[in-house]
């Protein structure tokens, strides 16, 4: 509580503005002002703030900016607000907003700093702050790296307390009674003698009063909502009647329908074309030549998919290998002629000297393949040009990215490009990528003043995302006197950042890239010889961050081989963990999973076994325990336990939920999911190929939530990166077969 | 000319008798609770009802539903009470991003319909084809089982 208080004083500026009959709370986030988004709303001369909550006669509006793809993340901001706010937020109405600068995400650049997340020195606590201002300067308003929860949890409450102490401040004044005496419930401010008065009667009378910014957060013991099992997502209703709209599900009169063929070697030109038979189909309208492609505009989207698959297209080959075969090969000669080292950001004792020395190495490679992130929702956006003006409405992670790119395509200001975020029917990482939505503006720009609603096929999608990058592993040790005495580890896979930022910005960007090693350099245990390496490999296929990023490749490389060491020095796979363990919270982590799975040791009898898979990841410790059976016709998965400490929980029960898909989301494409290339494409196209997990391979899954660890974090990710490496421990426990390359059905059935 | 019923409003379509009746309820119609997640069969984002029974509307050519009687989610909450799986699944808080919810009620639906009490298999083998990328099967398989309690009224 000191602390929060603390920060608001330090950072944080609180103001208010008169709106159309009404008033607007926000925060500034940092002394100097940042252009407000709700300055085009507002008329001349009045303030200027970021605007969090704003009521008028007719209601409550929160506004909520951090992008939801299902996380929950509306949901969560609206009750962080409403908290301190004292309102139901499901009565409320939630919106994102307009993107602006002054949203801008303070806490996603924070792991980018070369300290391990359990590293609280006050130093790697310093850069992990100053990370901010590159953040502001970027204008980094995006949703990722698990950290709407963070980023938000101080700045949403502050901006919650202030309107309700400057409503309470307009009730006192126009009553006559000192604002002490005044109480709020529901809504209402509420006088000595029970009177009730309506915020939105308040609300011209707020604008007009300078707003209290000295307020005290309330102690997590008073939360009415936050902590609670048992909170209503505010968009749960809407979810289950049909009522969400979705970017897919827009619609303007006079629209248009769109979709595009680009080459499916991402970058490659289009070298020749023939729409001939395209263009005389039912309902096709224009057919336009698009960056990489030809779209296809029509009066509906069914008969733009037809017409698309109708268009005869020759396609120049991009700068990448064409086969998987190929990348895998520069991958491993990255590796073996140790070219691209990036700093080495763990290297305990002298493992060079011990690996050189010992009687006995262990040694395994290990590889993982290219993934999709295919969220349900394919890739869409709409969008209405005019000479001057541009409107898009998407569901993104990244809309200013949007905006400014948008710009620059239709050579308008900044200023003139409106971006309506809409739910996303899942993300995965996907919708940190805008290519759809360029595509969009182009063919928009060709039809102006015509709405234009762009659809990608599945095909499209599968086959023009930007992939989880394949990565390779060598990794050695040694074991003494029945311990874990060196672990040496060195990974090779393309720079992701440079891959997504060079994208994203045009930019190339300098410095080492953190994902190379992320899930293996900073994890949590004092082995004696500890060293991990990463190796740069040349770009390939462009690539972008998928749930839970480079953790999702070396948690599965350095549990498996910790593991494998362990196995070697015949000591337990929990037990072991536990001793080498450095950092209290994630050792409490690995007890409790132990004591939920009442762990005994890997062996469960015949045919059956359990492993034990652990990784931090965005700061937040998660162990599971996988309990697999080895059947006739394959391997089945019986339970899963999972304990996870992200420190303080805000909405257990849909927690609890991002944890069970976090777990089914690893699993899932563990077991039976990879992009292969051929002709420089991804030979899966649709869900008959890639589909994750189905229902009836999904285990019964417990988790328990610690919450001790010391900021608060999310949930989205961490669980992933575990869940690998605990089902190919777990198979090794009842197989004796250990698997080293993903995706696991590759080498042993599934049930 | 294809007439058809969807939740009890009757319509005259004209388009090619192969387009999907996915694409006529969304682009012609408006009605955009089924979704389109793969077009091929494969993920139930696009489930509604045929004559009552939960059908993937991806694969159904219209020009075959001439008389049709479709119910989509917008119409299973009749005049705005929720369908007893639609309670269950916000009283488990089943959807994260929900794109696959609407298919996957109306799954539910049909396998309540067929088999009051399911076990696990047949959870299991109804629920299959529909994909939820998010990963809510845990609580789409507690979410079944509270519908089907209320359903028989125990
Ligand atoms: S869209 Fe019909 S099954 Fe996927
Ligand atoms: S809730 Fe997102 S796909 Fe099922």
């Amino acid at each position: 509580m000191g602390r929060a208080r603390t920060i608001a004083r330090r950072s944080f500026l609180i103001g208010s503005a008169a709106i159309v009959g009404g008033v607007a709370f926000g925060v500034f986030v940092a002394k100097r002002p940042i252009p407000n988004p709700l300055l085009e709303t507002l008329g001349e001369g009045e303030a200027a703030i970021t605007p969090y909550v704003k009521i008028d006669a007719s209601g409550i509006t929160l506004i909520t900016p951090r992008a939801d793809m299902g996380q929950g993340s509306y949901s969560v901001q609206a009750y962080l607000i409403a908290e301190e706010l004292d309102i139901d937020p499901t009565t409320a109405t939630l919106t994102p907003g307009q993107p602006g600068p002054a949203y801008f995400n303070r806490a996603v650049l924070g792991e980018v700093v070369p300290f391990a997340a359990h590293n609280r020195s006050a130093m790697a606590e310093g850069l992990r702050n100053a990370m901010a201002v590159p953040a502001k300067f970027l204008a980094f308003q995006m949703t990722g790296g698990s950290s709407t929860v963070p980023d938000s949890y101080t700045r949403l409450r502050m901006a919650g307390a202030t309107a309700r102490e400057t409503l309470k401040d307009a009730a006192a004044r126009q009553t006559g009674h000192a604002r002490a005496t005044l109480r709020t419930e529901d809504g209402h401010v509420i006088l000595p003698d029970g009177t009730r008065i309506a915020y939105t009667a308040l609300a011209r009378h707020a604008a007009e009063i300078a707003p209290v910014t000295d307020v005290t957060l309330r102690d997590p013991s008073e939360w009415r909502y936050l902590g609670r099992e048992g909170l209503m997502r505010t968009d749960m209703r809407a979810k289950v009647t049909g009522e969400e709209r979705f970017g897919i599900d827009i619609t303007f009169p006079g629209m248009k329908f769109a979709t595009v063929r680009a080459n499916p070697g991402l970058g490659g030109e289009v070298i020749r074309y023939d729409a001939s038979a395209a263009e005389t189909m039912r309902g096709v309208e224009r057919i336009i030549p698009i960056s990489h492609g030809i779209a296809v505009v029509a009066d509906n989207t069914w008969r733009a998919f037809r017409a698309a698959d109708a268009l005869e297209i020759t396609w120049g080959a991009p700068d990448y290998p064409a086969t998987s075969e190929a990348m895998f090969d520069t991958l491993e000669q990255t590796l073996s002629a140790r070219r691209g080292r990036e700093p080495r950001l763990r290297n305990d004792g002298d493992a060079a000297q011990v690996l050189e020395n010992a009687p006995r190495v262990i040694e395994a490679r290990y590889r993982v393949p290219y993934l999709a992130h295919a969220p349900l929702e394919p890739m869409n956006a709409v969008v209405h040009a005019s000479p001057a003006r541009l409107d898009i409405w998407t569901g993104t992670q990244i809309p200013l990215f949007i905006r400014d790119r948008a710009a620059r395509i239709a050579g308008i200001d900044k200023g003139d490009v409106h971006v309506h975020v809409y739910p996303m029917g899942g993300s995965f990482g996907h919708r940190l990528e805008m290519t759809h939505v360029e595509q969009a503006v182009e063919i928009a720009r060709a039809l102006p003043d015509t709405p234009i609603k762009m659809t990608w096929s599945r095909e499209e999608d599968m086959t023009h995302d930007y992939p989880r990058p394949a990565a390779v592993a060598h990794a050695r040790g040694t074991v003494t006197e029945g311990r874990v005495e060196c672990l040496d580890l060195s990974v090779a896979q393309s720079g992701m950042l440079s891959s997504w930022f060079g994208r994203l910005m045009g930019l190339p960007v300098p410095g080492y890239d953190p994902t190379l090693t992320a899930g293996a350099w900073d994890q949590p245990f004092a082995i004696p010889h500890y060293r991990v390496t990463g190796y740069r490999a040349q770009e390939m296929v462009p690539i972008s961050s998928w749930r839970a990023v480079g953790a999702t490749s070396n948690g599965f490389f350095h549990d498996c081989f910790l593991d494998e060491l362990i196995h070697a020095a015949g000591a337990d796979p929990l037990a072991e963990r536990i001793r080498l363990c450095s950092d209290p919270t994630s050792r409490r982590v690995l007890e409790t999973v132990g004591e939920l799975a009442g762990w005994t040791g890997p062996d469960l009898g015949p045919q059956r076994g359990r492993g034990v898979g652990f990784t931090q990841s965005f700061g937040v410790p998660c162990a599971h325990v996988v309990e697999v059976t080895q059947t006739d016709r394959g391997i089945r998965i019986d339970k899963v336990f999972t304990a996870i400490d992200s420190g303080r929980v805000l909405d257990p029960t849909n927690y609890r939920a991002q944890g069970m898909g976090g777990v089914i989301w690893g699993l899932g494409h563990a077991m039976n999911c990879a992009l292969t290339y051929e002709n420089h494409a991804p030979q899966q196209t649709n869900f008959d190929s890639y589909a994750g997990m189905r229902m009836y391979q999904v285990p019964q899954i417990e988790i328990r939530i610690l919450e001790d660890g010391q900021r608060i974090r999310g949930v989205g990710e961490p669980p992933v990166p575990p869940a690998a490496p605990a089902l190919a421990n777990a198979i090794f426990a009842a197989t004796g077969q250990r698997i080293r390359t993903l995706p696991l059905r590759n080498e042993i059935a599934f049930l | 000319m294809t007439r058809l019923s969807v939740n009890g409003t009757q319509h005259n379509v004209d388009v090619e008798a192969d387009m999907p009746l996915l694409w006529v309820l969304r682009d012609e119609l408006n009605i955009t609770g089924p979704k389109y997640g793969c077009g091929i069969g494969q993920c139930g984002a696009c489930t509604v009802h045929l004559d009552g029974y939960a059908v993937r509307s991806c694969q159904l050519a219209i020009g075959d539903l001439d008389g049709a009687q479709i119910t989509t989610i917008e119409g299973l909450s009749a005049g705005g009470t929720l369908h007893a799986v639609q309670e269950a699944w916000i009283s488990h808080q089943v959807a994260q991003c929900g794109y696959c919810q609407a298919g996957q009620i109306m799954q539910a639906v049909t396998l309540l319909a067929d088999i009051p009490d399911p076990t696990d298999q047949d959870i299991d083998d109804y629920m299959s084809g529909n994909l939820c990328r998010c990963g809510t099967y845990p609580r789409i398989r507690a979410a079944i089982r509270t519908a089907a309690q209320t359903l028989q009224g125990t």
